[in-house]
């Protein structure tokens, strides 16, 4: 067992191990921090396929930025186990059976996927450093790089707008 | 299993281990000395004698705070979350410890016919780890304040982390505009653009100063200590903690000042680069071991310069208020560095063309 392979299936359990956390644990705020733990072991995942950049954006991003968001609301609201309201009978079910649904899409796709899939490069490949990546985005994809710009720019304008409501 | 793992390169595992535990003693002893730093600065300002009575000069002063915090009596207050109230003092050194593994704090150097980079990693993404690692800083000081139970602390702690996160926009940008002078992410490419050369500051007025603005408000120092507002919040977001947890988050507080000069250095005074000096002709002349050891203590000078600055500014300038502390960052900051960044992109259009 090489030192890459060693780690793939630590990162790999660490994931799966704190995804399942997030769910299980009663606390909001313990949910949260498991999903950092997650978001970090997915950023490993990438850096062990040597895509550095898409790795570090991932922890600025959603660990760094869009999780402090969710810390300060579940803070700022007080959300404890006490306070949780009790979940109907009903409401339980149709939880199970739309989780079940999303499980049946995932395994149909995935199981679709193996056949024409490759296997994915470890440690080599330098498809996702930041000057390779940078190309592709403003070469081959800048109309979607530019519409999906223009898309946070009109959620930005929309914020502020909401923001604006009360005065 | 055994034959395989033995073939990793253990002289290079050896090498950086020697390597981390050199930085990090380092920079633990200088943000220790830090403390007597700022003591003594505040007396000269203040026309005081500062600390004097432990060894020559107060020289043992650190030693003996800290052996203070260690003897003190640990307290996890009843009500808090026990595991969470650990983990944020944990968390806050452990980012601040983290930057410095992507500096380069001098020249290669020769031990036993082996070239060793004084950089504990050369990644293609130096500026961005940076940045993903002062990101993540917000959590060590939030953890804390809620796992804390205390009202106090948990409004502070959402303080500090929205003046973190908000400050982390302006500095960004002004990154920006560095990089397109030097594209590249790497630390040590843009040190070596440096070298023997113009600095970045020279090109880069405005952001050097936006940066200098946003490492005095992501190190909650004065004049944006807003998380440690005595008057209003009386000890901030670590007032349930005692002892060395106490300590943790204040040795964190001066390591991240630390390392935030040893940034501005890097990126925008040259680096490890000797000022006035040829560096290349004076390595022919005296050696390349020796070179590096000059360099690495000019990059010290360098940041002990920050470090007087930091200091300097909280014994001068009163504490904002939080309107205005966030007016300065949206209104102003964010304005001038986009406006610093289109600038710069069209100078540097203009020049290639």
């Amino acid at each position: 067992m090489s030192v890459t392979v060693f780690l793939f299936y630590f990162l790999s359990v660490l994931a799966i191990g704190s995804a399942l956390m997030v769910v299980i644990s009663r606390n909001p705020i313990h949910s949260i921090l498991w999903l950092i733990g997650t978001f970090f072991a997915i950023s490993g995942h990438y850096i062990l396929m040597n895509a550095q950049f898409l790795g570090i954006v991932n922890i600025i991003v959603y660990a760094g930025a869009i999780m402090v968001l969710f810390l300060f609301v579940v803070m700022l609201m007080n959300l404890n186990t006490e306070t949780e309201p009790k979940k109907n009978k009903w409401l339980k079910l149709a939880g199970v059976v739309s989780g079940g649904c999303l499980l049946l899409v995932l395994v149909a796709a995935l199981k679709t996927a193996e056949k024409h899939g490759q296997l994915v490069q470890l440690k080599e490949g330098d498809i996702g450093l930041v000057g390779n990546l940078g190309k592709v985005l403003f070469t081959d994809y800048v109309v979607p790089f530019e519409i999906s710009s223009i898309l946070f720019l009109s959620a930005m304008v929309g914020t502020v707008v909401i923001g604006k409501k009360g005065d | 299993m055994q034959v395989v793992l033995l073939a990793f390169d253990w002289f290079f595992l050896i090498e950086k281990l020697v390597l981390i535990i050199g930085i990090i003693s380092v920079s633990l002893v200088i943000a220790m000395y830090e403390t007597y730093a700022e003591r003594k600065v505040a007396a000269v300002m203040q026309d005081r004698r500062g600390p004097n009575r432990a060894g020559p000069f107060g020289i043992l002063q650190p030693l003996a705070d800290g052996l203070k915090l260690f003897m003190k009596e640990e307290i996890i207050p009843n009500t808090s979350n026990r595991m969470l109230f650990v983990l944020g003092p944990c968390l806050a050194m452990l980012t601040a410890m983290m930057t410095s593994a992507v500096i380069p704090w001098g020249g290669n150097i020769e031990v036993f016919g082996r070239q060793v980079s004084l950089q504990i990693t050369d990644i293609n993404i130096g500026i961005l780890y940076v940045f993903g690692v002062v990101s993540m800083g917000v959590y060590g000081i939030m953890i804390g304040g809620w796992a804390s139970n205390n009202k106090f602390s948990l409004l502070a702690a959402l303080r500090g982390a929205s003046q973190v996160i908000s400050y982390e926009l302006p500095m960004g940008l002004s990154l920006i505009a560095l990089l397109m002078l030097t594209g590249s992410l790497k630390m040590s490419v843009i040190v070596g653009q440096q070298m023997d050369g113009w600095y970045n500051v020279l090109y880069q007025p405005l952001g050097f100063l936006i940066f200098l603005i946003c490492a005095f408000a992501e190190c909650n120092r004065t004049p944006f200590d807003l998380p440690e507002a005595e008057n209003e919040l009386n000890f901030g977001y670590h007032q349930e903690y005692s002892s060395m947890k106490l300590g943790f988050y204040l040795f964190a507080e001066y390591i991240n000042m630390f390392i935030s000069s040893v940034i501005m250095a890097t990126l925008f005074w040259g680096g490890y680069d000797i000022p006035f000096v040829n560096d290349a002709a004076l390595m022919e002349r005296i050696g390349q071991n020796w070179m590096a050891l000059l360099q690495g203590l000019c990059l010290f000078a360098k940041t002990a310069i920050f470090i007087f600055l930091f200091m300097w500014v909280r014994w001068t300038i009163p504490r904002f208020r939080y309107d205005q502390l966030m007016n300065l960052c949206w209104k102003r900051l964010i304005p001038l560095a986009l406006f610093n960044m289109i600038l710069t992109a069209a100078v540097v259009l203009w020049l290639k063309k």
